[in-house]
């Protein structure tokens, strides 16, 4: 499983990188885009919409399921991931970089801080495989 | 007993295997006060019985005669290759696709099915059939309000009444609020208050048979920002312009009239087709192209993340299953008479329609609306059009859809006609209706 | 997307040929409809429809036929799907009743109507409810009825604001999930016991007064009868919450136990599933309801009623939640269905019941001896949940399953068991085909044991493979491309 250092995590299994200017990208990690199998479609949240931490605001679709993404902080939505329209396959392939799902402005950074750090992510993803 | 294969043998054999004595006692652990209750059933019935009991039941209905009622269904000519392909028993009994590579039967048809569909109305993407035209102008609703997000829809009276009336039971659940625009002489006049409205919907032919302006409803619903559902009779766009050319964003309708026996009402199926931005909110079964391990062309059941067995309480709509037995007869159908015989079944309706009010004209009758109409349109009648409707049927002739009182007509009745009506059927109605008193004088009859 | 290596099975598009036609309808010729209807009303071109010869057509669709899966072919144990033989003489008492147009004069369809009372009648006895409409045009229809009847009962008591929620188990079946959300509901999952049946204690925690009804299925989707019924009964209720009965397994108890007498205030039956109407492919479906005294004024409308002159469709019902379709009901399905219980009486009725749990425990017993698990430990009913030893998948297992010519079990449903294979094969299958499907089950997975690679490659014997369902969803095909010839 690939958990890079440098980001944070929900149980849940989204990403979320430090603040730049107030704004953190978020996508799902390298456990989740396995299960989930071959991304064949992805719903992103609208650029503007105000979402608080637990909201389900995007959803991505494998061929046989569909999965709900939630943000991990509060925020805004300042930009989403166009390409993954046309190529929803990024994010299996690149679910830390090309993968990404969407960026907030978030209000607090500080909240960033309740979310899991990658050596316990690590640990809840292997709990439960 | 019919259908149950075993014999005491089996039975033994079946109970020695699980370990039990009896069939009873695999039924042990339920309560038993709930047990082998009392149930009133009448009596089993052998085969010869059964038909015998089921001819004289149909015996009591009545199917002779000309007949020139629509509302929404119709007879029509449906050619005896049609059942004997649709209805072979690897199609009637076999279940939902999910086994994609022993099902290309059923997957190949659906997918000529939505083709076909797509070309009729001229809109992208048609999904796999719903189960009748009321209920997917429902779901089409349902569709505009999620795409906009607006809360209220708009829905002309010339909407089919039933259709309205499920469209409020469908949409009261989600306090979506449905207003009705009023005809102004027999058509939807361009709607107010559009700017919150979901969409607008209008039907063409509209209930009262009559032509409507669909380009000018389109324009009127999109300069508000709202989608336009056009409900369309499926067999008059062999010859009218189709819904994705005056604009629509969905078409829906009843898919009876492309080849189904009416059956009192059902089952028939309903369709939907709409503008590809739409695909993803599109409720119901889909069916894609696409290839195998091998390389071979193949269909298979697609973006079914949309759909209840996924989705479960996200999902675009509940529909599980589609209508895919009779939206089968309608593909067969389409296909046994190609474009040029569904143009002709329209145009002969269209023809026998106006010569059946051109002779009602000349023993002295009116339309109760004259406006151009397709192969319907509405009568005024002396007496309220539930008894015109008896007093024909007593005289052979089935005739007179009774006409609503929320149309202003007063006592009216729908009159259609289809190419199975001849021009002899044409006069035993006009008799038929003299007979009744609906008709002053005694004109000619010009042979 | 691949271009098709080999078209090798053509499309009725591809077949078509200008000129050619199959069926000559009457003509009536001569209208100038541009001068009738409007020219503006009129369609430019003609729709690309397929031109055929009937002999192209016949081919067509019955090599089509050929390449499809049924019942009458060979064995289809699809878990709660209930795929037992469609009696051939279902067929000729339909086309009895299939030229009435439903706004005949009703004294013209009194055989009809007679016919469809009866089978109100009928159902209502078998399921032990006072009040049963036959309009739902399918199981999940029917749900979206009863459940907006709910809806409309608690409102009439002024509660409809305060109660949100939709109780469903963990097992259900998708449409009721869905059902709830589209009558406006919240829904809150309940899990299962070690059992499989529902845990009591995580029941009566999730029932409040914000709870409008709870949706059961009984027997469950784990095939195993809810022995806790009368109790989740008597709870609800005094939560003051409807429950609400998903006839899809009926087939179990059919003639044997009535849902009335469970507790269940509306009730939908699959006639598809129990009654043996034809699942077509896919559908037409009927889902009748069936409802409690108390909820009968909200029945949509019309029922078919008895007067004294004869059979009548009625709107008398005074707080109806109105249409849920148009005209009256699947009434091509509802004629077979009465058929059926009339071929069967309630002795065979009762007998269909006992030989689908018979049935469904003899394999059960036989797929345990060829090396298959079943995770709940007990005697099941019409159905029951198995799965593959370790390492070998549900998916693959099916796959293989084709070149036997039978017809997989479902897979990966209910969603709470890992590999899930339910397994449902009736009581109109003998039991030589139910050794038949054990011995190739067994036969599978030791290929898999001594062949792993060749699971994975199944079907092999198949018109086609294993299917790109990935590029099929990333890049939807939906309609032949008449400009790719």
């Amino acid at each position: 499983m690939d958990i890079p250092d440098n980001l944070r995590y929900a149980t849940s299994h989204e990403w979320a990188t430090e603040p730049e200017d107030g704004v953190v990208t978020i996508g799902i990690s390298d456990y989740a885009q396995d299960q989930l199998g071959d991304v064949v479609y992805v719903e992103l949240p609208e650029v503007g919409r105000d979402v608080r931490a637990g909201d389900a605001v995007a959803v991505v679709e494998s061929v046989k399921t569909a999965s709900d993404i939630y943000a991990p902080v509060n925020g805004s939505v300042e930009a989403v991931n166009e390409a993954l329209v046309d190529a929803p396959e990024r994010i299996n392939e690149s679910p830390y970089g090309e993968g990404w799902l969407f960026r907030l402005r978030v209000r607090d950074p500080n909240e960033l801080g309740e979310l899991l750090d990658a050596a316990a992510y690590r640990q809840a993803a292997t709990e439960e495989a | 007993m019919p259908y149950l294969p075993h014999s005491a043998d089996d039975v033994r054999r079946a109970l020695e295997t699980i370990g039990v004595d009896s069939i009873d006692a695999l039924f042990d652990e339920l309560p038993s006060t709930l047990r082998n209750p009392d149930i009133d059933l009448p009596p089993a019935m052998d085969e010869t019985t059964l038909m015998g009991h089921l001819r004289a039941l149909a015996a009591k209905d009545v199917t002779a005669g000309p007949n020139f009622l629509g509302g929404g269904m119709r007879r029509h000519f449906i050619p005896a290759v049609t059942p004997a392909l649709a209805l072979q028993s690897e199609f009637v009994t076999a279940y939902t696709p999910y086994q994609p590579e022993v099902a290309q039967g059923v997957l190949q048809a659906t997918f000529e099915f939505q083709t076909m569909m797509s070309e009729l109305t001229g809109l992208d993407v048609a999904n796999a059939s719903m189960y009748d035209g009321a209920t997917a102008v429902a779901e089409a609703a349902l569709l505009a309000v999620r795409q906009t997000r607006r809360e209220t829809v708009l829905v002309s009276r010339g909407v089919h009444p039933e259709t309205r009336d499920v469209l409020a039971t469908y949409l009261e659940a989600l306090e979506i609020a449905v207003h009705t625009v009023d005809l102004e002489a027999g058509r939807t006049p361009p709607p107010g208050a559009v700017e919150d409205a979901a969409c607008v919907i209008a039907q063409q032919p509209n209930h009262l048979g009559l032509l409507e302006d669909m380009g000018g409803l389109a324009e009127a619903a999109h300069a508000a920002g709202a989608l336009f559902v056009a409900a369309v009779d499926p067999l008059s766009l062999a010859v009218l312009k189709p819904p994705g050319v005056y604009g629509a964003d969905v078409a829906v309708g009843d898919g009876q009239v492309l080849g189904n026996p009416m059956a009192f009402g059902g089952p028939s199926f309903g369709f939907m087709v709409v503008r590809t931005a739409l695909l993803r909110q599109l409720p119901g079964r889909l069916v894609g192209q696409t290839t195998d391990v091998d390389g071979k062309r193949a269909f298979v059941l697609t973006l079914q993340a949309r759909e209840q067995h996924i989705r479960r309480s996200k999902a675009k709509s509940n529909i599980c299953s589609n209508h895919q037995l009779t939206a089968l007869m309608a593909t067969v159908n389409m296909a046994a008479l190609g474009p040029e015989g569904l143009r002709e079944m329209a145009v002969g309706s269209v023809r026998q329609a106006h010569r059946l009010l051109e002779r009602l004209r000349a023993a002295g009758a009116k339309p109760a609306v004259d406006a151009p109409f397709f192969n319907e349109f509405p009568l005024a009648t002396r007496r309220p059009g539930g008894e015109v409707r008896s007093a024909l049927a007593a005289r052979g002739v089935q005739a007179g859809v009774p006409l609503g009182a929320e149309y202003g007509l007063g006592n009216a009745v729908l009159l259609c006609a289809t190419e199975l009506v001849t021009d002899r059927d044409i006069e035993t109605l006009i008799d038929a209706l003299r007979g009744s008193a609906e008709l002053d004088g005694v004109a000619a009859h010009h042979g | 997307m691949a271009e098709p290596r080999e078209t090798s099975f053509p499309s009725l598009f591809e077949r078509s040929r200008a000129g050619r036609r199959a069926a000559r309808p009457p003509r009536h010729d001569g209208p100038d409809l541009g001068g009738l209807l409007g020219e503006e009303q009129l369609r430019d071109a003609p729709p690309r429809l397929p031109e055929v010869s009937e002999l192209d057509l016949v081919r067509h669709f019955t090599q089509l036929a050929h390449r499809q899966f049924s019942i009458d072919g060979n064995v289809y144990p699809l878990g709660s799907c209930t795929m037992k033989y469609n009696p051939k003489v279902h067929e000729e008492a339909a086309r009895l009743f299939q030229d009435l147009h439903p706004y005949q004069a009703p004294e013209t369809a009194q055989g009809t109507l007679q016919l469809l009372f009866e089978l109100q009648r009928d159902l209502a006895a078998l399921t032990g409810m006072e009040a049963v409409s036959l309009q739902p045009a399918a199981g999940a229809h029917g749900e979206l009825t009863g459940i907006l009847m709910i809806r409309a009962y608690h409102q009439a008591r002024g509660e409809g604001a305060q109660r949100r929620v939709v109780i469903v188990p963990d097992g259900a079946h998708g449409t009721n999930p869905a059902t709830a959300s589209m009558a406006g509901y919240r829904v809150v999952e309940v899990r299962s016991d070690a059992r499989g049946e529902v845990d009591l204690e995580a029941f009566r925690q999730a029932l409040g007064p914000e709870v409008a009804a709870v949706m059961l299925t009984n027997p469950n989707t784990v095939g195993v009868f809810e022995t806790h019924i009368l109790e989740i009964a008597r709870l609800a209720h005094e939560a003051g919450a409807q429950l609400y009965y998903d006839g899809a397994n009926l087939n179990a108890i059919v003639g044997r136990v009535r849902p009335g007498d469970m507790g269940f205030d509306v009730v939908h039956l699959n006639l598809h599933k129990t009654f043996t109407t034809p699942h077509g492919g896919g559908g037409p479906g009927t889902g009748p309801i069936g409802v409690k005294a108390h909820l009968a004024d909200f029945l949509p409308v019309p029922l078919v009623v008895r007067e004294d002159d004869g059979y009548a469709l009625s709107e008398d019902v005074p707080r109806s939640i109105g249409r849920i379709r148009s005209f009256y009901g699947n009434v091509g399905n509802l004629v077979r269905a009465y058929a059926y219980i009339r071929s069967l009486g309630l002795d065979g009725l009762r007998r269909v019941s006992g030989h689908a749990v018979l049935n469904a425990n003899y394999l059960r017993v036989k797929m345990q001896e060829a090396g298959f698990t079943v995770p709940v430990e007990r005697l099941n009913m019409h159905e029951f949940v198995a799965q593959p030893p370790d390492g070998v998948h549900t998916l693959d297992v099916a796959k293989a399953l084709l070149d036997y010519g039978m017809h997989p079990m479902t897979v990966y449903f209910p969603l709470i068991v890992k590999e899930a294979m339910m397994v449902e094969p009736t009581e109109t299958e003998s039991l030589e085909t139910l050794d038949a499907y054990a011995a190739a089950l067994g036969e599978i997975l030791a290929r898999a044991a001594a062949d792993p690679g060749y699971l994975e490659g199944a079907p092999y014997a198949t018109p086609v493979r294993r299917l790109d369902e990935v590029t099929a969803a990333r890049q939807p095909v939906l309609r032949y491309a008449f400009d790719d010839a």
